[in-house]
């Protein structure tokens, strides 16, 4: 028997053991019977191919776990077959809605390595289009929150204005979804002529975005009936599953590596605030991304305002090798932490690559905040945890 | 009226070109419009254009959607009790059929006369959810069955509410006859001034919202579309449905929210009537002909002010949670409407 025979196996017994605890359950109160749902692989709330095997009391959940792996695409073994630069290229896919902060602490890691550091201008054009992918990623979320719960409108103002954002790191990088632009020492190009006046008025009407969301849809009484108190994970859960992110904060965490992890970017350059809320309940969590996103555009209107001048790329030699060693970076990504553990053996790609990507440990607490509640909490709980499906798999 | 053909047409015939009557005249145009007014509504409501292509401006989205529905394959799943499954869409679609038989349209075009037409509709409404819940039951899909329970749940639920809010009408007309009722508004006056009739909306006011609150739960429009709940059941106890039995339930959904805003017209907008005062217009004897003609229009254009209603509610509000929902209407909506009925009782005797 193969070790992944014996891992499954496992695995399914102890699924199919805490199924029959469920119906035992089930059968001491009324004789009813248990019904499994299969939510997924192909569902329209899991956006992607997750997959929930929930074991139900009517429309109650008795059980309920994540199956994850329906969407692996083995990044960190192809890591081992590319050279450093084409790495950027690979892990742009993990996140897809933010894949310019999926680059930067990759880069980060080889440049540690390399023991070379951007230079000020890069840094902060780095952390400009670092918020930017993060806007784009958690504006998306405030609209497809509505979506998860039916109202439909909402996602629709959220595409337009995200809009917006993907014109700005299309104009700055070339690549709408995937920008592959960050580099081993710095950028591939400087800013185009005109960006920064343009992204200023992209943040202004950002933050009119924020307001409207925060009156359609925060603000009513069914949208806080469904949020407020469901899915409510205390701060040692959060901290022993090992959340990150929104996540986290909103279980009154004040955890930010944008803060607390000293790193060559320019976060500190900036005066902001990490928002955390007590609750953490579903409403939480939602509320913490809101004015997290009002946060990232004061960081981008700041630091458009001391973009200081000089070159964009630091002295490296043209073919990239990258001495002995290991190095481990990670950054607070729009879903999270996510961290690159870095093995070199001194070639021209890394030996090997471990990824830490925030929706994996995000999801791992699904079990325990899906007991009890409803069928249709299952959605907003899984909603609001906010997960792609990119970034569990990887 | 059948004398105009020039020939004898035994009764059976009468109700069945009746019948026929009732879906060319009524409903399909009623579908229609209701579709593409609402569809362009929902996308500027959402600031996007909506349905460009077909026709001009997109008008004839509906057609081009129907083409494209009927060429699709007509799957019915293995397990599926196929007799029952392939018949729960024409149930539904005939409760909105059987509905639009009592609605009047001016003072001599209607198809029935019924003596008890509320009541008579209010009956048959409910016939949807034995539909539903067939589809929901016979399609072997557990999606399906927990929409086809939770539809039954809502559905049964929201009746109640619905009735209550009627009776409120009922006693202050004195008459279940929807004619009647037309005429009771528009020949009516609020205390003492006819010069607007006494449309039931001014007077009966929380029960018309009462009954615009019902009415979207019966439609299962947001926030109470827990029975389809497409982010959750996929599309509830329409998940298996294809081609053109999904199309039934798809223009039975527009079409029973276009016919139930005509029931919410006549019964509280004053239908198809404009105040009988304005042409010194006595009883419906001496309504002048011409508001055959011109009382179907006053009726559409009263039943899109109705429908844009209820669909911008189901477009702006996210949906409850089913024992939300529940709760909402055994406790919120029933008592109000029950206090609405005794205030009206009380303001009826002393009056």
């Amino acid at each position: 028997m193969s070790l992944t025979d014996r891992v499954l196996g496992d695995r399914q017994r102890l699924a199919y053991i805490a199924s029959q605890a469920a119906d035992a359950r089930l059968n001491v109160e009324l004789e009813t019977e248990g019904m499994t749902l299969n939510i997924g692989p192909q569902h329209p709330a899991t956006h992607g191919t997750l997959r929930i095997i929930a074991r139900l009391d009517g429309e109650q959940v008795v059980w309920a776990e994540p199956s994850c792996g329906y969407m692996h695409r083995g990044y960190e073994k192809l890591a081992e077959v590319r050279t450093y630069p084409q790495v950027t290229s690979l892990v742009n896919r993990i996140d897809w809605l933010g894949s310019f902060a999926n680059e930067v602490p990759f880069i980060l890691a080889a440049e540690k390595l390399m023991e070379v550091e951007a230079p000020p201008r890069a840094q902060h054009i780095r952390t400009i289009l670092f918020e930017l992918s993060r806007i784009a990623n958690v504006s998306l979320f405030l609209g497809d929150l509505g979506v998860q719960m039916g109202a439909i409108t909402p996602v629709f103002f959220a595409f337009r204005d995200r809009e917006y954002v993907l014109n700005l790191i299309e104009g700055a990088t070339g690549g709408r979804f995937h920008p592959n632009f960050d580099r081993i020492g710095g950028l591939k190009d400087d800013l185009p002529k005109g960006w920064i006046a343009e992204t200023k008025a992209v943040m202004k009407k950002l933050r009119n975005f924020c307001d409207q969301i925060e009156d359609l849809l925060f603000g009513n009484e069914i949208f806080q009936s469904r949020t407020r108190g469901i899915g409510v994970i205390p701060r040692d859960i959060a901290l022993q599953y090992g959340l990150s992110g929104a996540n986290l904060r909103a279980s009154g965490v004040d955890w930010d590596l944008r803060r607390d992890h000293p790193l060559p970017m320019a976060w500190n350059k900036a005066d902001w605030k990490v928002w955390t809320h007590p609750d953490g309940d579903s409403f939480a969590r939602c509320w913490v991304r809101l004015q997290e996103t009002r946060e990232s555009t004061r960081i981008v209107d700041q630091l458009l305002d001391t973009i200081p001048s000089g070159p964009i790329m630091a002295k490296v030699p043209k073919i990239i090798k990258v001495p002995e060693g290991e190095a481990w970076v990670s950054t607070e990504n729009p879903l999270g932490e996510m961290g690159y553990y870095v093995v070199s053996r001194g070639e021209l790609g890394p030996f090997r690559v471990k990824i830490r990507s925030a929706s994996f440990n995000n999801i791992s607490v699904a079990p325990w905040a899906l007991r009890g509640v409803y069928v249709p909490d299952i959605i907003t709980i899984l909603a609001s945890l906010y997960f792609i499906l990119g970034d569990i798999d990887r | 009226m059948m004398s105009m053909l020039a020939v004898e047409v035994p009764y059976w015939g009468q109700s069945l070109l009746r019948v026929l009557g009732g879906i060319v005249a009524v409903l399909l145009p009623a579908g229609t419009i209701v579709y593409v007014f609402l569809f362009k509504m929902m996308s500027f409501m959402q600031s996007r254009l909506g349905p460009m292509e077909a026709g001009p401006y997109g008008s004839l989205q509906l057609v081009a959607e129907v083409g494209k529905w009927l060429q699709k394959e007509d799957i019915v799943p293995e397990r599926a009790d196929a007799r029952i499954f392939k018949m729960s869409p024409i149930v539904v679609l005939l409760s909105t059929f059987l509905l639009i038989a009592v609605v009047p349209f001016g003072p001599d075009a209607w198809f029935t006369d019924f003596e008890v037409g509320i009541f008579y509709a209010l009956a048959v409404s409910s016939l949807s959810v034995l539909g539903i819940l067939m589809a929901g039951w016979s399609s072997a899909n557990k999606y399906s069955l927990l929409g086809g329970l939770r539809a039954a749940g809502q559905l049964i639920a929201y009746e109640l509410p619905m009735v209550l809010a009627v009776i409120g009408v009922i006693i202050q007309a004195g008459t279940m006859n929807l004619q009647q009722i037309v005429i009771a508004q528009n020949s009516g006056s609020m205390f003492g001034f006819s010069g607007l009739g006494n449309p039931y909306v001014i007077t009966q006011f929380v029960g018309f919202v009462v009954f615009m609150i019902a009415i979207q739960a019966e439609l299962t429009q947001a926030p109470f579309d827990m029975p389809i709940a497409e982010s959750e059941l996929v599309s509830g106890y329409m998940t298996e449905y294809s081609g053109f039995r999904f199309l039934i339930f798809f223009i039975g959904e527009f079409a029973t929210a276009g016919v139930f805003s005509l029931i919410a017209s006549v019964l509280f907008l004053g239908g198809w009537g404009v105040p009988f005062a304005w042409f010194g217009w006595a009883d419906v004897d001496s309504v002048a002909n011409w508001m055959n003609i011109v009382g179907p229009i006053i009726m559409i254009t009263k039943m899109m002010l109705v429908a844009f209603i209820i669909m911008w509610v189901r477009f702006s509000y996210p949906r409850f949670r089913e024992d939300q929902l529940q709760r909402f209407a055994w406790k919120v909506l029933i008592p109000v409407s029950l206090a609405n009925i005794a205030l009206t009782s009380i303001f009826k005797v002393v009056m």
